[in-house]
Parts: structure tokens; sequence; C-alpha cells
């Protein structure tokens, strides 16, 4: 994947600029990473899949529109859904379920309420690792699990903590994508997507449980 | 499904069916087993649900797990093609730029129309309905009663096959005895809100949806739809076997490709075109319809070839529209001439008057029983299993409600496939992260129901479609603009929903969404949003009053039929689309009779 170095991209005319986005995206997977463009600005290039997509295919993060994460936007993302959604009895790490690229492609799409995400959740990756940085120098990869779960906290426990609006949004687009997946199933509780000769309808324990009874045979 | 190019269109049809959904594909349907040539037009493109339909794909499989976009605002998977709240390229306007007095209208441009994303919801009118006027003095009477369609609601419920039950509830038609399919099991959160109804006086029923639960059993129904017709029996019979029953997974709003719902492009349009006589024609945008100025009779359409941008004229010796009624209206009030000034079949001066849809207020409850379940499986019949019929008829007829007509209950799934967004709200889930996060969401996924209001409105003479005087679509034809408001009656029958449901929520043991104590102000859905929207060419007993007669025969035009939503005098607080088929079979039969006679 190529990578735009930000003070060339600061340089060189916008239009130059959104043209190589534009072509990149021609191109295999990725894109360009292109920092200092991407941090609210539309994502050039980017047409959403129209109103007569082929239903039957499957979509990969980038077949549609470019994804924007650079390495270092990455490294930051796996590192913060590892800690949101971790491994644990209920499942896998999200970046085992390839929520970062999820979550590229959710804010790199051209919709609206997306776009409204994609100039909370950039600008708040940058403010997020430079309070990491002004803690220890390290970033928020370089932390252990611990370090990093004090961190978190430390922004959900205080009532209007700077970083509690993007920490808030992240966290729903990265549940969003792994509850999405087939183990994210497993985790929530969804049960279905199978084809059956019968509805049996609720189990008897539920039925149990909840104090009521089947009424259609 | 098997499409002709313009130039290939005959010019000795019996009829032209201009759209390709409900009321376009019965006709389809009725006419060419009766032997007439039918040249059908539909405005989208060509759509075969056995092959486009996403049976089986999940989250992982689409754009943003399949989250709801403006490109499918009913999410990745739903069938519409080309359309939603906005057509490409077919814009409309309004009168108002209050929200309130706006309408959302949605369309889909595909055959089938939007028969192949619906809800499937199937119920009867029953004889209220056709005499609201009489019973309490406001709006209009149909010139049909409940007895005039009632045979026709069997026809149509044998050959779509409908689930439910017989629940013998006023003004709740039972079907006759072996008609209805066997319904489902009632969902974990549909027997809860049943036990819960039943303690405060809420029936809470199987609800009737055009599902088969069981395989049709064509050689019995054949017969009975098409008496001392063999032809009609054998290929009615040959579609009926090639659908199987539903197999209890995947919504039916992404359409179905085992053919197990219904939809036009599955149900009406394999028949009709077994018999050889329907032609269709897709990307065909109606313009109008055109009229012998001698005669005054409908001489065929003019539409454009959306692949072409051309001009076609075809020629019939009949004319249906059943393009929806925001789109019948519009193809007749661009249908002018010397004798029709103000567009076809418009001297009564009411084409375009009197839309209605239906009043939706919903609202979500949380519910601490619903916590915790063992997972299991509440896909279903890929829609509502259970809903609850009107049921205040007596109090209301004692004058103890301030809104004269009723609404209906309908009961959402609590354990939906998750595709994108997280399925519990994040207001239950702030502040947490890691196992605790994921502990919350499993605790709280499933306890989620919601209650959506589905009523009656009073027609009024502030909901209406004209032409705007200036707007016109990518090829040139003016478009709808719309006017909308809602009276004291729907917003009074909205709060009295709001109010029913946190009823029945705290009945449940659980907590209205937002704490509830919403007005019908301010949760009554705008104009359009249920997608319900009938009237605007309404039947009735006078041609002064009213644009149809009884058998959807315009009084103007005797060889011009409305066969969509538009010649409902009211919209009962019944789902249209059955009421739709019902009454173009039986305009199907009276044209076949008339044509018979020479009448035509």
């Amino acid at each position: 994947m190529e990578t735009q170095d930000s003070s060339d991209s600061n340089r060189l005319p916008r239009r130059t600029v959104l043209q190589w986005f534009g072509a990149s995206a021609a191109l295999a997977s990725g894109g360009i990473s292109v920092p200092a463009l991407s941090q609210g600005a539309k994502p050039a290039g980017a047409e959403g899949y129209g109103t007569d997509p082929d239903l039957t295919r499957t979509y990969e993060p980038g077949d549609v529109w470019p994804l924007t994460f650079s390495d270092d936007q990455k490294r930051t993302v796996i590192a913060l859904v590892d800690t949101i959604l971790p491994g644990d009895e209920f499942g896998p790490p999200a970046s085992e379920l390839r929520v970062p690229d999820y979550i590229d492609e959710w804010i790199s799409a051209p919709y609206p309420n997306q776009r409204r995400d994609r100039e909370v959740i950039l600008p708040g990756l940058v403010r997020f690792e430079e309070a990491v940085r002004r803690e220890t120098g390290k970033d928020f990869a370089g932390w252990n699990n611990d370090r990093r779960e004090r961190f978190c906290d430390s922004i959900v426990r205080e009532d209007r903590h700077p970083l509690g609006g993007f920490f808030d949004r992240f966290t729903m687009i990265a549940a969003g994508a792994y509850f999405s997946t087939p183990e994210g199933w497993k985790a929530i509780g969804y049960s279905g997507n199978l084809a059956t000769p019968t509805f049996a309808g609720p189990p008897q324990e539920v039925l149990d449980r909840v104090g009521v009874q089947q009424t259609v045979a | 499904m098997p499409t002709i190019n313009a130039d290939q269109a005959r010019s000795d049809y019996d009829v032209i069916i201009v759209g390709s959904g409900a009321g376009g594909g019965q006709m389809a349907y009725s006419l060419t087993l009766a032997g007439l040539k039918c040249l059908m037009l539909e405005s989208g493109r060509s759509y075969d649900p056995v092959a486009e339909t996403p049976m089986f794909q999940t989250g992982v499989h689409a754009p943003l797990g399949g989250a709801a976009t403006p490109d499918k605002p009913f999410g990745f998977f739903d069938a519409t093609v080309d359309g939603g709240w906005e057509v490409p390229g077919e814009p409309y306007t309004q009168g108002s730029d209050r929200p309130e007095e706006q309408f959302l209208w949605w369309r889909a441009r595909m055959v089938g129309g939007r028969t192949n994303h619906w809800g499937r919801i199937s119920l009867r009118n029953g004889p209220y309905d056709f005499k609201p006027y009489s019973r309490d003095g406001l709006g209009f009477d149909w010139p049909i009663s409940y007895e005039d369609v009632e045979p026709y609601y069997t026809k149509v419920e044998r050959l779509i096959g409908v689930y439910g039950s017989n629940e013998g509830l006023e003004n709740t038609p039972d079907s006759p005895e072996g008609v209805l399919q066997p319904p489902p099991r009632g969902r974990i959160g549909d027997l809860l809100a049943q036990q819960a109804g039943g303690r405060i006086g809420i029936p809470v029923v199987p609800i009737h949806r055009a599902v088969l639960t069981k395989p049709q059993d064509a050689d019995e129904l054949a017969p009975l739809l098409h008496p001392d017709d063999e032809d009609a029996q054998r290929i009615v019979g040959d579609s009926m076997r090639s659908r199987a029953a539903c197999f209890w997974a995947t919504d039916c709003g992404r359409g179905c490709s085992i053919r197990a719902n219904y939809q036009s492009t599955t149900v009406h349009l394999p028949p009709a075109m077994a018999t050889g006589n329907l032609d269709l024609i897709s990307l065909a945008h109606a313009r109008e319809v055109l009229v012998d100025g001698k005669t005054g009779k409908a001489t065929g359409v003019l539409f454009i070839d959306k692949a072409t941008g051309r001009e076609e004229r075809v020629r019939a010796k009949a004319v249906v529209l059943a393009a929806s009624s925001g789109e019948t209206v519009r193809i007749l009030l661009n249908s002018k001439s010397n004798a029709f000034p103000e567009g076809l079949a418009n001297r009564s001066g009411l084409v375009g008057k009197y839309i209605m849809d239906t009043v939706g207020s919903d609202l979500r409850g949380q519910i601490p029983a619903l916590e915790g379940l063992t997972p299991h499986n509440d896909d279903g019949a890929g829609g509502c299993h259970f809903y609850a019929p009107w049921w205040l008829y007596r109090e209301q007829k004692a004058g103890k409600l301030d809104f004269a007509r009723g609404y209906h209950v309908e009961i959402g799934g609590t354990r939906p496939m998750p595709r994108g967004n997280v399925p519990v709200p994040g207001s239950y889930l702030r502040g947490l992260f890691g196992t605790k996060l994921k502990e919350e969401a499993r605790r709280y996924y499933g306890s989620f129901i919601g209650f959506a209001c589905r009523g009656e409105m009073i027609p009024n003479e502030d909901s209406y479609a004209e032409l705007d005087p200036d707007v016109t679509d990518d090829w040139g034809i003016p478009v709808m603009k719309w006017h909308w408001k809602w009276s004291e009656q729907e917003l009074a029958m909205a709060d009295h929903a709001q109010r029913t449901f946190e009823e029945l929520i705290h009945e449940m043991g659980g907590t209205p969404a937002g704490g509830g104590g919403r007005s019908g102000r301010e949760s009554i859905l705008q104009g359009g949003k249920v997608i319900h929207e009938v009237g605007g060419a309404i039947m009735g007993a006078d041609p002064a009053t009213s644009v149809c007669n009884r058998w959807n025969q315009t009084w103007d035009v005797d060889n011009l039929f409305l066969c969509d939503g538009s010649p409902f005098a009211s919209n009962a607080d019944k789902n249209p689309t059955q009421t739709i088929m019902a009454l173009a079979w039986r305009c199907a039969d009276h044209l076949v009779t008339e044509a018979r006679r020479g009448n035509l």
C-alpha cells in the first residue's frame, strides 16, 4: 500500500492529490493514506454503492469506496478495538474479526451518517494518541493491557471527558461491526439464519423462564 | 422475467396494464388466464427474485454490515431496486416546507414494484370499513360492501397463500374454513405481549401474512380458482407446485428466491407469462393515456423508453392504470386533451384529492423479563407473527374516545439478526468496554420489543397531490407536488396509541424508550412514511363526487380502469394490498364480461 507523506500532500495542489486518491481507488484494495486530507474532508472519489447494487456477491472493505486509515491510525485502532472488545469467554478479540477494516469502511463511506462519524473519529484518534503520549511518551499500542484499560476507564468514568464523545462513538461502531460477524452473533446471543423445516418457537426453558405458554399449535 | 422491446409490441392488445405490482400483477393474472392479450408497462428494470435475492447473506458480506443508507433506506439486503424515498431522476416536490405538511413518497423501480419488499401483511377490510360515512358521518362510503368483495378476498387468499387464524373478532373478518394457512408459533415477545395484553383487554392474536407455511395443495386450489377451465388449472397448478413453503430464515423484505411469500414476480406474473398472453416492457415510463377525441375512449399509452429516451405509443382496447396512487394520479393529470383539459377522467375535479396514508405511531419497550434468555432461533416467517386488531369499537360507538376510527398494533420480533448497527440501543451500553461491554450487550439483546400503531385517517381537503407547474423529471414529465395534513382525529389516535403502548409495556414489567410521554403530535409518523398511500381517484356512487365507479372503472372513460390503491374511498386500519388485489380481480372479471359483450 502506498503511503503519502503528509508534508508532500500539503505542498501539492489539492486537486492533484484528489486525482491520485481517485486513481488509487481503481487499484486493488487499500488506498492512499493521506492523513492531512482525510481529517473531516469527504473521501475523494468516493461514490456509494448506488440504488441497484448486486446483493448476492460478497463485499470487502475497500471494494466500493477507498479506505482511509494510515498505518499509524491502524495501529491505534487495532489496539483500541482489542481493548474495547477483547478476547474472552464470549469470543475472539475484535482485531481477529476484521473490526479495524470494518471501522475504516464505515468512516470512509460517503453517506451522511458515516461522514458525521468520520468527523468525530479521525480527529478523535489524533487527540486520543496525543493524550496517551502526554502520559508516557509511548503510543497506545505500546502500552500493556492493564495500562490501556486504566486509560480507557479514565475516559468513561469522567462526566464530559474531552475524549468521551469520540470513545463512545468509536465503541458503538466497533461493536456494530463485531456483533455482525458469526463469532459476534455467538457472543451476543443471536441464533438463526438457518433453513429449517418447521419453526419451533421458543424452547420450553425460555417459555418457563418468562412465564408464558405457546398459544399456537 | 422475460421482456420485449418497444418495437416488438403488438398492435392488437386487448389491455395495456401500467404497473407490475399488486394491482397490475393481479390484472395480468386474471386477464391473461381469461384469454385477453395484455401488454404490461413497468417503469423499472426487469427483476428476478429467484436469481437476485440474497437469501443467507449476512453483515460480513455487505458494505457497512448491511446497515441502512440513503441508497438502501431499508438496509443493504432490502429488495428495493432504484428506489426508496428518492428515485434517481424522478423527483417530487412539496407544497410546504414544514415537515408536518410534507408527504414522503416511497417508490421502487423494478418489475413487481413494492410487492418485492413489502411486509406481506394481508388483512381483509371488514364490513364497517366499506361504510365509514354511514357509521360516523365522516369521510366517504364506498359504493360497494364487504359482501361484494368477500368472494375475491377468498380467491386472493387461496391464490397467494396467507397464514393466520380465524378469531371471530368484530370487523376483523374470518376467512372460510380451510382457506388460511397455519399461522406460525408465537415468538417469545409475542407471547409475553399476548399474556399482558389479555390482562388489560387488548386481544393479541396471530396476524395474517402472505407467506406459505406449508406447500399449496394445487390439486385442490387450482380447480377452486378456475372451475371449468382446465388450461388455467394446469398453468396455475404448475406455478403453485413450484413454490416452496417458508424455511423460517431470511427476512421477507429481501424477497424470496424459493417463492415462499407473495411478490408479483413469483406469484402473479409467472402464470400470466405461461399463458402466452402477456408481453412485458420494462424501463417503460408511462407519461399519459392516449384518448380518441371523438369517442372519448382511451386508445393506448404514451411512454418514454428509458433505455433509448424515445417516446413510444402502444395501443389497446382498454387501459388499466395500476402504477400506485401517486403515479396513477400523475399519469391522469398529465393526460390532458381538449376533452379533458383538467386531466383524464377528472371531470369531477377530484383526481389527486383525498390522498390517505396509514396513521403510524410507534413505541419500543425494554422488558427485563426478556433479558438474558437462552439464545434460540427467533427468525420465524420473516416478519410479524402476532398483532392486535382494533378492539375498541364499542367504546368508540359509545362516544368514549376522541377519535372515530381504529388502529391495529403490529408487534416486532426481539431477536433480530445484527446487521451493521449494535442491536442494543447505545444508551444501555454507554461507558462500557471490555468483557463488561459484551456481557451487558448479551444481557440486553433480545429484551427490546416494538409496538406499531397502524390506523385509519379521515380523508381531508388538505391531503392531495397535484402536478408541479415548474419541475419535471429527467424525461420532461411534470412531477407530483404533495400536500399533507394530519387532523385532530389522527393526532388523537396517535396519542391514544402512545398511552396504550406505555400501559402494555408497563404490564409486561418493562420501561418505554425514552421514558415514554410522547404526545400524538410528537410521535405520529410523517405522511407517506408507512408507505400505504391510497386515494387520489376515489370510487363512489356519483360521478360528481368520485372518479371511479364500483368496478374501478373511471366514470368519464369507460375503457379506463384504476386498479391500484387510487380508488380507495377510505384507508381502513387494514393494510391495503389484499384489498387492492381483491378489487383488481373483481374488476378483471367485470372487464372480461364487458369485453365478451363487446362493450369495450
